[in-house]
């Protein structure tokens, strides 16, 4: 990005933005953690740490909070960018899911609610983080438009919207009681067409999956979807669904089976954007978590902890 | 479906360009500015809905969005079968069940020059807070009027805090004007009234424009309905306004550090968000509060090394001499650095359900700085809600939620600071809560008070040492606390006995005994309660200073005041001694008959009945009187404290 000019782009003021914050967690929390989640969103925070560092190593640990149904791709990801930031890659999988066999097929909500939700929470029980970046943007959702860069969770990880602290100017107020903790959201101000075009402009790596290919796809409750471990997916649906191979790419990037696939033929990044901003359904719309318990589902789930 | 035929052929529509040349059109959103503004106003002026037909214009809502928008709207729209377009907006359920807003939204929309940032702030007068915070990062305020209302209470409240806050480009949008028939004579009759009240509070100039959020009216188009009005619509003055931003730039240049980077021991630097003006490497800079001078040897990112980096970057410098930097300093232009002080007068805006107290003490945090803080009581509060006195000052013991105030502050450090008028990142700060950790109150330096630059400490030739050594002895504190009729005077007592028969020079200071003479002008409200330790703490080190131990006695009820005192002295040299009575036994021993008093409601704010006792959480000494004697007690605390320190 150069510097020899007098008035910053938008890119510039929510870059240098996303580093302030991220420094002030670190001078102010004990034990930070950035989760990660291997998509585009945490590229770039991952990205954005990285500079906020530099020259060290951003001082504090990545964390992928697993269900065991993430793309292949995703997995190769996450190890290749662990190695290549230097950083150490915390990995934490639900037992109690685990143990149960909870898959997206037999148990819908729970899937979520058991590996992700109650998976995060034990993970930062465990390694006792008071502070967890995480890359929610304000313009995924209306109640994630709502919450503070700054957020507070209780000891139970709640989440109270209607009693946030105010936050004001870039003053952040990381104080807290024992046992809470903070959900720091640094790139909160940015939209999906930024995070784009941040990408494009820093060359910052992504998993695969963002751009059109020809892959094995089925459909499930009228959706399509990408077959990414035909095996695993037979076991759980009791038989093997249809395989059409179609060009397809990902809006977004979480569990195989409830991640929805689009028809498209862009394979660079220009093409990815243009696509995107030409598009009339919203980003999450692929997604089945959000369609959850009618029209407040995502206030709901933050609320009992979920990210 | 609404009447949409205005928004179909929006200038600021950028399909054509996205589908024929999308690398034109990155090129273009690359260098696109950022405007960041408010909508604010009173209940029901339809901020939500204007907010959600800037979206619904500009294309930034969905299919899948839309569909949901129109089932919501005939569900529980508040605009029959038509597009309710607040729901958008109005995020949370609780919001949605009660059709209005709560807390601050932020919508995000592009035009062809400019990236949007909106916060939509709550019109309820309960959730100013919310909208303070909107307004603190914001360039520009769009206050919305009903022209069916005119200007309302919240209107010039809202308008008052966003001049106070800093902004000054302030729309009026006199919304709704299609339930007035697109009436010129109401309109002018409104912007005359705003006139008159904005004048009053000082905001010197106002883009006056009608409008209607719900129909479209000179939101992106011109509107045929208003042949009247020449003035720009509301979309090209958000684009072509000057943001003040940019004026930051060309202010002297000033850094706080946020965090040293140190990988190995060959590189040291430091980072943090550049507030104003720009530095380059070789240019002078001075470290402050130290007033050390270096010069900045490179300025480093992960894409190389800069020649120059300008207000609003975040960097890290690297200065060419080792000079003492940590967080909380700031680095400035050597030949214009801000000052530091410790006391100052201060704009404060109560943000917290409990009132503010006069004497406790706050956490301050400005820029990277934090320090310890105590307000005074307010020199008076400003009147924002009335019609005839707006920006009155009214008298005021303290400041209670939602007031606006001004008051002196002491720290207990001094603060790099420079006035609010000056610059935002060194003047403005927040109150936090030592205890809750709540933020209570955002403030605003207005300057620092002249008797803290002149009243010098006087150096003194026998030093605290010399006297103390005089005397053999470590100087100390021996804090009692506890319930009254908890045995603190008697137990403080025995210790002093004990103390003064082996040698020991000491003094003890009674809570009933100094309400007789230098804190006789003090009752019992929490005000006066904390300036009563307040004090106690300041006479029990002078006493310290003379070399001496003192002995205290008091309930002193809340740990921050306690605290407080700790702070005052050296380290170690506070004993908190916690004397737990239950309040039962207390109660039921009652030695002077204060207990049935207060039971009885002769007697308020007594602790234990009707005011709190925050008990230590990790006293140096706990006795349960319960089960240890006062004798016991006393035996003990001599002992131990005689084992520290053999010459105490």
């Amino acid at each position: 990005m150069t510097a020899d000019r007098r008035t910053l782009t938008h890119l510039d003021r929510l870059e240098s933005e996303a580093i302030h914050i991220m420094r002030e967690v670190v001078a102010e929390a004990t034990n930070p953690v950035m989760l990660y989640s291997v998509g585009k969103d945490s590229a770039v925070m991952l990205h954005l740490a990285r500079k906020a560092f530099y020259p060290s190593p951003p001082p504090f640990p990545l964390l992928h909070v697993d269900t065991t149904w993430k793309f292949q791709a995703m997995y190769e990801m996450r190890a290749r960018m662990a190695e290549e930031s230097g950083m150490e890659l915390l990995i934490h999988q639900n037992p109690e899911a685990a143990e149960r066999g909870i898959n997206p097929f037999d148990h819908g909500p729970l899937h979520t609610d058991m590996w992700k939700t109650e998976g995060l929470k034990q993970a930062l029980d465990k390694y006792g983080f008071d502070a967890a970046f995480g890359g929610a943007r304000r313009d995924e959702e209306k109640s994630r438009a709502k919450e503070r860069i700054f957020s507070f969770r209780t000891a139970s990880h709640g989440w109270d919207p209607k009693n946030q602290r105010p936050e004001l100017w870039n003053l952040y107020n990381a104080r807290k009681n024992k046992g809470e903790s903070i959900r720091v959201f640094p790139i909160s101000n940015w939209t999906e067409l930024d995070i784009w075009q941040y990408i494009h402009l820093n060359n910052v790596p992504i998993v695969p999956l963002y751009f059109a290919e020809e892959r094995p796809t089925y459909e499930w409750e009228g959706q399509l979807f990408m077959a990414d471990d035909i095996e695993r997916l037979e076991k759980v649906l009791g038989y093997r669904p249809e395989i059409t191979m179609k060009s397809v790419r990902f809006r977004t990037l979480g569990c195989f089976p409830l991640t929805g696939a689009v028809e498209s033929t862009a394979t660079t990044l220009p093409e990815v954007i243009q696509e995107t901003l030409l598009t009339t359904t919203s980003e999450r719309q692929g997604r089945v978590i959000d369609r959850d318990a009618g029209g407040a589902g995502m206030e709901v789930k933050k609320q009992q902890g979920y990210f | 479906m609404t009447d949409t035929t205005a928004a179909q052929d929006v200038i600021y529509r950028t399909d054509a360009l996205i589908a024929e040349d999308i690398d034109a059109y990155l090129e273009q959103h690359q260098h696109k500015t950022m405007l960041r503004f408010i909508t604010c106003g009173s209940v029901d002026d339809g901020k939500s809905t204007l907010i959600g037909r800037l979206l619904y214009d500009s294309k930034m809502i969905f299919e899948d969005q839309l569909a949901a928008l129109e089932s919501d709207s005939k569900k529980v729209g508040t605009q029959g079968q038509e597009i309710d377009f607040a729901l958008l907006v109005d995020g949370l359920a609780a919001e949605r069940e009660q059709g209005i807003t709560i807390d601050v939204a932020y919508r995000f929309f592009n035009t062809e020059k400019r990236k949007f940032i909106v916060a939509d702030c709550p019109g309820h007068e309960q959730y100013t807070r919310n909208m303070v915070t909107g307004a603190s990062t914001a360039d520009l305020a769009v206050i919305l009027i009903d022209a069916r209302k005119g200007v309302l209470v919240q209107t010039r409240r809202h308008s008052y805090l966003c001049h106070l806050i800093g902004i000054r480009n302030i729309v009026l949008a006199v919304n709704k004007m299609d339930l007035v028939d697109y009436d010129q004579a109401t309109f002018d009759a409104i912007v005359k009234d705003y006139a008159t009240f904005a004048r009053s509070i000082g905001i010197e100039s106002f883009t006056a424009m009608p409008i209607s959020g719900f129909r479209g009216d000179n939101i992106t188009t011109r509107s045929a309905n208003t042949p009247w009005y020449s003035g720009p619509t509301l979309v090209e003055h958000l684009e072509t306004v000057e943001v003040l931003s940019t004026a930051d730039a060309d202010k002297p240049f000033r850094m706080p550090v946020q965090w040293v980077n140190r990988p190995n021991l060959d590189f040291r630097g430091f980072s943090g968000l550049i507030a104003t003006g720009s530095v380059k490497p070789g240019d002078e800079v001075r470290i402050l509060p130290s007033g050390k001078t270096s010069k900045v040897a490179r300025i480093v990112t992960l894409d190389g090394d800069l020649e120059q980096a300008v207000a609003g970057q975040s960097v890290t410098l690297c200065l060419a001499a080792e000079v003492d930097c940590s967080r909380g300093d700031v680095i400035a232009l050597a030949d214009n650095p801000p000052q530091a002080a410790d006391q100052f007068e201060a704009t404060l805006v109560w943000l917290n359900d409990e009132a503010m107290l006069p004497g406790r003490a706050y956490w301050l945090k400005l820029a990277t700085q934090t320090v310890s803080v105590t307000v005074q009581q307010p020199k008076y509060v400003v009147n924002v809600n009335d019609a005839g006195g707006a920006g009155a000052h009214l008298a005021a013991k303290t400041l209670e939620l939602n007031a606006i105030g001004v008051a002196e502050i002491a720290t207990d450090k001094p603060l790099v600071f420079e006035p609010y008028a000056e610059g935002r990142t060194l003047g403005g700060f927040v109150l936090i809560d030592k205890m809750s950790n709540a933020t209570v109150a955002a403030g605003m330096l207005n300057f620092a008070l002249r008797r803290a630059q002149n009243v010098h400490w006087q150096a003194l030739d026998i030093s605290r040492e010399a006297h103390a050594a005089l005397k053999r002895q470590k100087p100390r504190v021996l804090w009692f606390t506890g319930l009254s009729g908890s045995g603190k005077s008697t137990i403080a007592n025995l210790v002093e006995k004990r103390l003064h028969a082996v040698g020991k020079h000491t003094f003890l200071l009674d809570g009933d005994n100094v309400r007789h003479g230098l804190n006789k002008d003090l009752g019992f409200t929490e005000a006066d309660r904390i300036e009563n330790i307040r004090r106690v703490g300041e006479v029990a080190r002078l006493m310290t200073d003379a070399g001496l131990i003192v002995l205290t006695a008091f309930i002193s009820p809340f740990r921050a005041e306690r605290e407080m005192v700790r702070g005052l002295m050296a380290p170690g040299e506070f004993v908190e001694i916690f004397v737990d009575t239950p309040l039962e036994v207390a109660e039921a021993r009652d030695v002077k008959g204060l207990y049935r008093k207060a039971r009885s409601g002769q007697l308020k704010n007594f602790t234990g009945i009707d005011s709190p006792y925050e008990a230590p959480e990790n006293p140096d000494f706990r006795i349960d009187t319960t089960k240890e004697t006062p004798e016991a007690a006393a035996e003990r605390i001599v002992n131990e404290l005689l084992g520290w320190a053999p010459t105490i």
